[in-house]
């Protein structure tokens, strides 16, 4: 696919545009593509899709520099072209939804997919109420995007914006409206997410260190509970997202 | 070019197939080309039980290669047989069966389920992810000679005996595993390795410790196939970072017969098709007539050439 805008949104974390017919496949918010970045990294990079327009054939990937992989992908100029595998993976089931009033809970970069997601849920004329957790303010990214959606609590770990503490800190002031919800972001997040809402149906996408992306190699697996006869999923083609009773965090 | 070749109970239609454990059952990469153009397919392991495998992460990137951990994960043998063959069953391709265990027993009792069923066995003594049986068969001469013949015994089809290159002496293996009885060898399985995280200053794979594959290997393997080529009388079928048709000569003439890609498979899942597509004119580009000519080609030259005499 081709470059189109690449530039920094907030602290080691980027905004890429790309180009290419692989777009036209993406039929559900949640999927992933599986990027190579040069060949001097063996191994591709899953990175989630953010937004995807149809008419432009473009999709917007975020992704935040966590070693030299996604430090030499910073280095991609506007027209260069980028190897990449995709989409990947099983999204939302928007489709199938029988929800008026989502709830987003979003944890540093794992707030990408959510903005997707949510702008297709308001699509279909359910309401959405997101709550953005990010470590300190100069992490902050999609804030107004998520806002143009819908109602927006920001929560930073450190209290330099927004409400200070964890996403789960602000749970309980939330409105008895929200009937599901979605959540992505650190292991840790989801766990907590999972625990604090048990009484609503809720979707969660995972991330993990993936071999091939596609289901073979059976790098990126979650346990499931005990009366799964499987015993595990695969992040990259049995997820990323999950119901959240589907896995063990 | 013909690029057709014969193994021991195996008529491969090329030199080309996907490694263990690289390649699942099939499934996910028949999405993306006919698993019929394979030379075979080497299928994930099978262990007499179920096995979830090891904690996540499982694999971490290193210089020319990557490291695993995976852990032997599959559904058991008898799941294999009852699901996923039937799958590749529907293609026309050989299909070897990668079999594992922890003890002599269970390599015994998967070898004989699972060999009536497929068209040979790859014996995997070689596993360095697993925390009781695998490569210490591997590492032992004498365990490795015991339980190639064991499983020999209950085979109804022909045994490749899968070499670990975390040895001394590999010579010393192949010749063990010569003794109990293999009809062919397959070489190698990862090296074992580590990265640590200097900001958790913890191994990055939760094992701990991983096999390491891709071109990193493949300088070390060539050397060994090219030993073992010499000191026994056993087709090889040669693998570590191939992800070229150069690559691919290389190990035809160190020695090998046939050659598998393992960890090329997850940057592009079409490389083997790719790789069968243009080895022929790879092999004309550098003067072969034939896949046999190339193969065990860089030991036939024993007196020095003319050119250089004085």
């Amino acid at each position: 696919m081709k470059v189109i805008e690449h530039k920094s949104i907030a602290r080691d974390t980027y905004q890429l545009i790309l180009k290419g017919d692989l777009i036209e496949e993406v039929d559900e918010p949640g999927k992933f593509v599986h990027i190579q970045i040069n060949p001097e990294f063996f191994l591709r990079r899953p990175v989630s899709i953010a937004d995807v327009d149809f008419h432009e054939q473009t999709l917007t990937l975020l992704y935040k520099v966590m070693g030299k992989g996604t430090d030499a992908l910073t280095e991609k100029r506007v027209g260069d072209q980028l190897d990449v595998l995709g989409p990947g993976g099983r999204g939302f089931p928007v489709a199938s939804l029988e929800s008026k009033h989502a709830l987003i809970i979003g944890g540093g970069i794992g707030v990408p997919p959510l903005y997707y997601l949510a702008k297709n849920l308001v699509e279909r004329g359910i309401k959405v109420t997101s709550v953005l957790g990010f470590r300190s303010e100069a992490d902050v990214f999609y804030e107004d995007e998520f806002r143009e959606l819908g109602e927006v609590t920001v929560v930073t770990n450190d209290g330099s914006y927004g409400e200070k503490g964890l996403v789960t800190d602000v749970l309980p002031n939330l409105e008895p409206t929200i009937d599901t919800y979605f959540s992505c972001g650190p292991g840790v997040m989801l766990k907590a997410v999972t625990e604090h809402l048990p009484h609503l149906p809720g979707y969660i996408s995972m991330e993990e260190r993936m071999g091939c992306g596609i289901g073979a190699c059976f790098a990126c697996v979650v346990p499931t509970p005990d009366m799964d006869e499987k015993g595990y999923r695969r992040i990259c083609c049995d997820g990323p997202v999950f119901k959240a009773e589907e896995v063990v965090l | 070019m013909d690029i057709r070749i014969d193994l021991p109970g195996l008529h491969l239609k090329n030199p080309i197939m996907p490694a263990s454990g690289c390649f699942g059952f099939g499934k996910e990469f028949a999405q993306f080309y006919d698993l019929s153009d394979l030379g075979a397919v080497i299928i994930k392991a099978a262990t007499g039980e179920k096995r979830f495998g090891n904690p996540t992460p499982r694999v971490a990137e290193t210089s020319s290669g990557m490291l695993n951990a995976i852990g032997l994960q599959n559904p058991g043998v008898d799941s294999i047989i009852e699901i996923e063959i039937p799958f590749m069953k529907g293609y026309d391709v050989p299909i070897i069966a990668n079999v594992a265990g922890s003890t002599v027993e269970e390599y015994v009792q998967v070898a004989e389920k699972i060999s009536d069923h497929v068209d040979a066995i790859e014996l995997n003594i070689s596993c360095p992810n697993v925390k009781e049986g695998g490569v210490q068969f591997g590492t032992d001469s004498s365990l490795a000679e015991e339980v190639t013949r064991l499983v020999k015994e209950v085979s109804s089809v022909q045994v490749y005996v899968k070499l670990s290159p975390n040895v001394t002496d590999i010579v010393a293996m192949a010749k063990a595993v010569e003794a109990g009885g293999a009809d062919g060898l397959s070489m190698v399985n990862t090296l074992t390795g580590m990265r640590i995280d200097p900001a958790t200053r913890k191994p990055i794979i939760a094992n701990g410790t991983g096999g390491l594959s891709g071109p990193a290997i493949k300088p070390v393997a060539i050397r060994m196939i090219h030993q073992v080529y010499q000191a026994v009388d056993l087709p090889i079928i040669g693998m570590g970072g191939i992800e070229t048709t150069d690559d691919i000569i290389e190990y035809l003439l160190a020695g090998a017969s046939a050659v598998a890609v393992g960890s090329a498979n997850f940057k592009n899942p079409l490389i083997c098709k790719e790789l069968i597509d243009e080895l022929p004119d790879a092999l004309e580009k550098y003067g072969f007539s034939s896949l046999e000519e190339a193969i065990g080609g860089a030991h036939d030259e024993k007196t020095p050439s003319s050119l250089f005499r004085t």
